[in-house]
């Protein structure tokens, strides 16, 4: 007599072999980030230490750009070919993008004030920084803004498609209008900048930008089920109207 | 090291948010694939 094995039950998770794989990279990365952040790179001549803050805070900025860009392409989708795929990347990807810019104001207060005396300045860019925060918000509360999810998701993608126009705002602010930010450090790469500390900022953007694509993958994944218990929980509830009013109509 | 206060708070706060948000993330996942059957779970 040979014993059988049961069936293996699938797995209680939101991960798979290519998120897992994201994941171990991801976390090596990160390790390598801080090494580079605290112990290879040196402090600024003006700075001094608080250059530091400098690869988390703009790796944050940069990714919280990308994750607005996403949420308006998803969003563009959802408006143009109804793709429920567009509406759930994009709501994935907004509120992602809500916590890499709390991220990214949060770590600009702490460099602001030994830099500039101030933890904050109603200056352009930390004012439409601020207002990207408050738009990812106002998304994240149009999804819930109608009992009918459809309804929602057409005026969050409107939000997104608006908060999107606000990206460039962001970043050419400091160009655009006089501001106490410094300009983009990163598109202006001179020889003044120390090779560690060029590496350690584009290291941190690589990093950041695989936190994103991993949380991205995950978070998706939850919206994704909590959507399918959302439409089962519908599906039951007719059923069991339909079951009343069969039981009505023969009494 | 200068502005350590700064610093620290900046990359507790900055990690430390990111991984409350992942570990969020994951124990959801977790709950609600229980009660979600796993021919409708693609990645699993």
């Amino acid at each position: 007599m040979t014993a059988t094995n049961p069936a293996p039950s699938p797995p209680l998770h939101t991960g798979s072999s290519g998120s897992r794989r994201l994941g171990v990279v991801t976390v090596a990365g990160l390790v390598l980030l801080v090494l580079f952040a605290f112990v290879f790179s040196p402090a600024d001549a003006a700075q001094k230490d608080s250059v530091r803050i400098m690869y988390i805070h703009v790796p944050a900025a940069i990714v919280a750009y990308l994750a607005v860009t996403v949420t308006a392409v998803g969003s563009v989708f959802y408006l143009w070919k109804e793709s429920e795929f567009g509406d759930l990347i994009a709501a994935a990807s907004a509120e992602l993008g809500a916590l890499f810019v709390a991220i990214n104001l949060f770590t600009g207060m702490m460099w602001g004030k030994p830099t500039w005396g101030a933890y904050w300045v109603w200056d352009a860019r930390l004012t439409s920084t601020s207002l990207l925060f408050i738009m990812l918000l106002g998304y994240l509360a149009m999804r819930t803004s109608s009992p009918d999810p459809t309804v929602g998701s057409r005026r969050a993608a409107i939000v997104a498609l608006l908060a999107a126009i606000n990206v460039p705002i962001v970043h050419f602010s400091v160009d655009w209008w006089r501001s106490l930010h410094q300009s983009a450090t990163v598109s202006r790469v001179d020889a003044t900048l120390d090779d560690q500390m060029l590496f350690s900022l584009f290291l941190g953007m690589i990093v950041f930008t695989m936190v994103y694509a991993w949380l991205l993958m995950h978070r998706f994944r939850v919206i994704w089920l909590e959507r399918q218990l959302a439409e089962r929980g519908l599906d039951d509830a007719i059923a069991e109207r339909r079951a009343e009013a069969f039981q009505e109509s023969r009494s | 090291m200068t502005h350590l206060g700064f610093v620290l708070s900046s990359w507790i706060v900055g990690l430390g948010g990111l991984g409350a948000y992942t570990l969020w993330v994951l124990v959801r996942g977790r709950r609600l694939s229980g009660h979600v059957p796993p021919e409708r779970r693609r990645w699993s």
